[in-house]
């Protein structure tokens, strides 16, 4: 095992990926970072510090610096896919899936199923997501409500380094369009990474990280390590959550989730997402399908209100779910009647 | 130019193929057989077949609604894709993809494509692909784009000619102006009011014009770009005016033409007829070579009708199966 980064991790997986397969490719704007300036190639090495040296260990070739062009960039992984390489294209932001919807969900989202399951595309998107440093409506938002509900995509969420490279690695080397979706407020997030250069983590699987039995305790990404907080805060007090990384929202581990209700019977989704049509009303509806009889409180959603994401401190927090939130919709499931 | 009598037959008869397959297609689509929206590619087939008759499977080709001719030219199976637009699930794509979404990688053809402007940045993809591969013995292997002139206006075509750019990548943007992007003339949404090619120079490609309608400009304009591209000198485009014989979909009913313009056009412009006088008056191939040609089309096309008629159906199971390779 080695310690690292959740950044570091995204990083190391892409570079041992490229060393191990000269069919990896990645692209993306400000990827190699300088190209065209005084400071020259890798001047910068990306903003998220997750593809420094890529361009000098694997070329112009195989490491594409783009111009800000996000339909392009996604198109050209959709390309490259079908040309039998293995691209992982980089959004800089997942906001601006806006401007490459198209290529994600009418192009490599449907190719396989218009083309009569002949093609490949095993393209990877990666996407910085998520609210905590005030960058305000456009450069703050988890989208994977949008992206989950594609048929054709799998949504990759991790929560800790190890997930990442386990995940990572996975959606590489997968035939499948991968949305991997990276909290930006994770990056600097410490971990325990194993060092196997094979270590894969499969889609679909749940991660069960505090078992508890009294109330199941639902998220993914950030919002996770928050439920956890919850869930120690509460066992202090006699009170037992279990609580369930989804890791991938697409495909969804219903198994892991409706176990975990049938011995609850009390049930938690926090979601950084707005709540209307997002993961947090899926999951409700799922338990309230298939779990009703098991069910002893309404199923809760945390998340945050049906508004766009806001600017000022005071108002990002006040938007955002919080461990007094998800400890208030523990709460109200136990105290329910 | 150099062809042999082969050659010449060959492009004949695949121009020849696209054209009965169109005109069968707007007969058939009248019974309501066909279910769904078909736009034909009636008119242009000398841009598909000139451009495509220098291709091999290992280059690539993105297309449009209007994909048909360019499926053909590429070599997808004329039987499997009369069984696509009838939905059979012996289609080329099981009868999930039909009229507009008709591909077969296998050959190279990476797609019709139901959004307009869509397939360019996915043509640069297929080039920047190739550039990791590097040069064969003939050079690059090289992408097409396909693009109409309503193409020609979405910023997705506008991002991949600069993405090309400025990547080097050995990817060519065929712009087919039939002067109509859906109901609209080219004159009012083209806002250079000149060409398409000047804007692919504008974006630091070289960049031909040609007559689409005459197979054999066509095919010696396309020499002179693929030896541009396929050497490594990047990018390029190529403009060809050409014509469209019906409307923008089957049903369409066309009343922005001319009253005259349609038969004017058939007379005139038809990249048949005027393949037939090149060919006849060198003295390369008869007409009755030529008739013998036209009677195997149309067979062929009978062929593949009957055989779309009688092919099994998808069933409700087949929703499905596809969506992913593994979940």
């Amino acid at each position: 095992m080695s310690t690292m980064m959740y950044r570091d991790a995204v990083l190391s997986t892409i570079m041992e990926e490229m060393e191990r397969d000269s069919d990896v490719v990645v692209l993306g704007e400000d990827i190699v970072g300088g190209m065209g300036t005084p400071g020259g190639p890798e001047a910068i090495g990306g903003i998220w510090s997750t593809s420094t040296g890529l361009f000098g260990k694997f070329g112009a070739e195989r490491v594409i610096d783009t111009p800000i062009s996000e339909s392009a960039i996604i198109g050209a992984a959709a390309g490259l896919a079908l040309s039998g390489k293995r691209p992982v294209a980089e959004l800089m932001f997942a906001d601006f899936i806006g401007v490459s919807l198209d290529q994600i969900w009418n192009q490599m989202a449907k190719f396989r199923y218009m083309f009569g399951g002949k093609t490949r595309c095993p393209a990877v998107i990666r996407m910085a997501y998520g609210a905590g440093y005030n960058a305000a409506a456009q450069h703050s938002q988890s989208v994977h409500q949008i992206l989950t509900g594609m048929p054709g995509l799998k949504v990759v969420m991790p929560s800790t380094p190890a997930d990442v490279k386990g995940l990572l690695r996975t959606a590489i080397r997968d035939d499948d369009p991968v949305i991997f979706l990276e909290h930006k407020a994770l990056y600097a997030m410490s971990g325990e990474v194993p060092d196997d250069r094979d270590f894969m983590i499969p889609f679909g699987h749940a991660r069960l990280t505090r078992a508890g039995g009294d109330v199941t305790l639902v998220s993914s990404g950030l919002l996770l390590g928050l439920c956890e907080a919850v869930a120690d805060t509460l066992a202090a007090q006699g009170i037992g959550c279990d609580v369930i990384d989804l890791r991938t929202t697409s495909p969804l581990d219903e198994e892991t989730i409706l176990d975990s209700v049938e011995t609850t019977g009390r049930f938690v989704v926090v979601d950084e997402a707005p709540p209307r049509c997002g993961l947090g009303a899926d999951l409700c509806a799922l338990v309230a399908e298939k779990a009703f009889s098991s069910l002893k409180a309404p199923p809760q959603q945390v998340t945050p209100p049906h508004t766009p994401i806001p600017f000022a401190r005071e108002l990002e927090s006040a938007y955002l779910p919080s461990v007094e939130k998800i400890e208030a919709a523990v709460r109200r499931v136990l105290n329910w009647r | 130019m150099q062809f042999s009598r082969d050659a010449l037959k060959a492009a004949y008869t695949r121009m020849k193929v696209i054209r009965e397959f169109e005109e069968r297609l707007h007969v058939e689509i009248q019974t309501g057989e066909i279910a769904g929206f078909t736009h034909l590619y009636c008119g242009q087939e000398a841009v598909a077949v000139g451009v495509c008759e220098h291709l091999g499977a290992q280059d690539r080709i993105v297309s449009t609604h209007r994909g048909h001719g360019h499926c053909l030219a590429k070599g997808c199976d004329v039987d499997a894709m009369m069984k696509e637009i009838w939905g059979s699930r012996e289609g080329l794509c099981k009868g999930k993809g039909g009229s507009m979404h008709i591909a077969d990688a296998t050959k190279g053809m990476l797609g019709a494509n139901g959004i307009v402007g869509a397939g360019a940045p996915i043509a640069v993809g297929a080039a920047l692909a190739s550039r990791v591969d590097g040069p064969g013995p003939d050079g690059l292997n090289i992408a097409i784009a396909f693009s109409g002139d309503g193409a020609c206006n979405q910023g997705t075509t506008f991002e991949a000619m600069n993405l090309a750019v400025v990547t080097h990548a050995p990817c060519i943007f065929v712009f087919e102006n039939n002067h109509y992007s859906e109901h609209t003339g080219f004159q009012y949404a083209v806002g250079t009011a000149r060409d398409i090619a000047s804007r692919a120079e504008a974006f630091g490609m070289k960049a031909w014009r040609a007559d689409g309608t005459d197979f054999f400009a066509v095919y010696e304009t396309m020499r002179e770009v693929l030896a541009h591209v396929r050497g490594g000198g990047g990018p390029a485009a190529v403009e060809f005016d050409t014509e469209r014989f019906f409307g923008h979909f089957e049903g369409d009913p066309q009343r922005y033409r001319a009253p005259d313009e349609l038969s004017r056009i058939r007379a005139t412009r038809d990249c048949l007829t005027k393949f037939r006088a090149s060919v006849t008056s060198a003295g390369l191939l008869s007409d009755s070579d030529l008739d013998a040609l036209d009677t195997e089309a149309l067979d062929t096309i009978e062929r593949a009708v009957t055989a779309a008629r009688a092919a099994p159906r998808p069933t409700p199971e087949d929703v499905l199966s596809d969506v992913y390779i593994s979940y």
